[in-house]
């Protein structure tokens, strides 16, 4: 059982204000070099959860274990950074711990973004700033990946490079990956577990098992309907009552007449 | 050396630029404008305070400074927005300063030199203040530099290299009290936050990193004191205007070459 990067028990978090936690009793470990990725419906907690992990957040029960001196590597859901802000790829690299050229140049290169040093961030291409963010994320040598949302913005070609990149950077490092995706088509492809989040764990499990999983199909839809079948789950969301929407033990939503 | 007043006047400005350049850069990155604005209308009733009780009064105006700072910092984190908080407490602290200033014949007369500063004015002991401000400034963000750009880049990639974002932005607002204390005399109440955003601002135009931007920013203040000085001695204008009319001359220019 020991040897996990980082363990969750009966993790509950409950933002300020809200009646309701975000998120209810979660278990969830983390091993070494293993690809896990975590899907669930907009507002469902993915990226409550990731931070609750990563011990930004504070927990209303519930524990975090983390590898003593674990060293992560994380790209969060929404990086902004000003315009008024003047800023080079290879400068940016250098926060807060400066790297030399070398290094720079290095993990450029392994991000599949050579020769971007001098670029401003702010003239960056959505795949090229979400490359760079993973570089910059890869510079302490992390054991452990943390990607929330890492393809946002990414045409089709773009996902797939990007998971392709994922899998050489963990087969080369042995970095694990904790990484939220909506992406369920590669997903399915490119993980070794599946957890599928709504304020709760539906399911989770190799790709094959959370796939056939009644409460996964309840959630998504087939896969083969991929993110049509999220959107409408999103959509069913948004016109709910909150009275009328309840949760079955396998996440399935029971609509009251 | 230090008798002559244009001598003396040159050195103030040219410490003052010291803490502005980088500090500056700061407020245009993480839209500290009004935050700047706010404090150094403030500091008007610390010009009353240091009056009425007899005592320097870069102790009295730096004091009311720090104290609005670490108030704004207390109610925004209790959820209050931050430019109503800062609107109520910089214009009651004006309000109040002025009233007091009416009922003070001394500062009566000279409150002038504070609203719109008198560098021509400045002393041996005024030169002393400034300096000693500046250095203080300069180090603190010389020191957290690395931190203090990570934060202003982006709160959340900052968390997670272990910065706390809270920190360094209670000391962003701390060193901006203190460059508010130090510019007063300089450049008066009005017009601090100009010497903060404006060569900032110019240097934005010209600067491809975050360090650049400072250093451009300070050698841009720079002239504008040099240039400042020099109109106000040949073309008898107000000497804290023509500063930063100056640095808005660069802005402009900067802005219209350089623009991307
Ligand atoms: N800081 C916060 N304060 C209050 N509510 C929040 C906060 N962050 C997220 N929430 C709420 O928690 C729920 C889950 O958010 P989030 O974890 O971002 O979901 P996801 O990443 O799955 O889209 C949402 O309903 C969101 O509105
Ligand atoms: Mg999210």
């Amino acid at each position: 059982m020991s040897g996990a990067l980082i363990r969750a028990s009966d993790l509950s978090v409950r933002h300020a204000g809200a009646d309701q936690p975000v998120l209810s009793h979660i278990d969830l470990r983390i091993d070494p070099a293993e690809i896990v990725t975590v899907v669930g419906p907009n507002g469902s907690g993915k990226s409550t959860l990731v931070r609750a992990l990563l011990g930004q957040v504070k927990l209303a029960s519930g524990r975090v274990e983390r590898l003593a001196g674990l060293r992560i590597g994380y790209v969060p859901q929404r990086v902004h950074i000003e315009r008024a802000m003047p800023m080079t790829v290879r400068r940016f690299l250098s926060l807060p711990l400066r790297v030399s050229d070398a290094q720079a140049a290095a993990v450029l290169e392994r991000t599949g973004v050579p020769g971007l040093e001098g670029r401003q961030i702010a003239a960056l291409s959505g795949g090229q700033f979400q490359r760079v963010l993973l570089a910059r994320a890869l510079l302490n040598h992390p054991q452990l990946l943390v990607l929330d949302e890492p393809t946002q913005g990414l045409d089709q070609p773009g996902i797939i490079a990007f998971y392709k990149l994922i899998e050489e950077v963990r087969a080369e490092t042995g970095a694990a990956v904790l990484m939220v995706s909506h992406d369920l088509l590669v997903v399915m492809r490119a993980s070794d577990r599946v957890i599928c989040l709504n304020g709760h764990i539906c399911c989770e499990g190799t790709p094959q098992v959370v796939s056939a999983a009644p409460a996964y199909r309840a959630l998504f839809g087939a896969e083969s309907q991929g993110t049509l079948a999220l959107y409408r789950h999103h959509h069913d969301h948004d016109h709910d009552h909150v009275a009328d929407h309840v949760h079955g033990p396998d996440c399935a939503h029971h609509h009251h007449a | 050396m230090l008798d002559d007043f244009m001598t003396r006047a040159l050195l103030a400005g040219l410490g003052l630029v010291l803490a502005t350049g980088p500090l500056g850069s700061f407020v245009v990155w993480r839209r500290m404008a009004y935050f700047g604005d706010s404090t150094s209308h403030a500091a008007i009733l610390g010009v009353a305070l240091s009056f009425a009780f007899a005592m320097p009064f870069y102790l009295g105006t730096g004091l009311v400074a720090v104290a609005m700072a670490l108030a704004v910092a207390w109610l925004t984190g209790r959820g209050q927005g931050m430019d109503t908080v800062l609107g109520v407490i910089a214009h009651s602290a004006l309000a109040v300063g002025l009233l007091a200033a009416s009922f003070i014949p001394a500062l009566r007369v000279n409150l002038d030199a504070f609203l719109f500063g008198d560098i021509l004015a400045v002393s041996k002991g005024d030169l002393g203040w400034i300096w000693g401000g500046a250095v203080v400034v300069l180090g603190v963000l010389i020191w957290r530099w690395q931190r203090l750009v990570t934060a202003s880049v982006n709160e959340e990639l900052a968390l997670a290299s272990g910065i706390d974002p809270g920190v360094e932005r209670l000391i962003l607002s701390l060193t901006v009290a203190i460059t508010v204390a130090i510019a007063i005399r300089i450049v008066g109440a009005l017009l601090i936050s100009a010497m903060l955003i404006v060569p900032a601002a110019a240097a934005r135009a010209i600067a491809k990193t975050p360090e650049q931007m400072a250093g451009s920013a300070t050698l841009i203040g720079a002239l504008s004191v040099m240039g400042g000085l020099w109109a106000s001695l040949r073309l008898d204008t107000p000497a804290g205007p023509s500063i930063v009319a100056i640095s808005a001359v660069f802005y402009v220019v900067f802005l219209t070459l350089y623009r991307k």
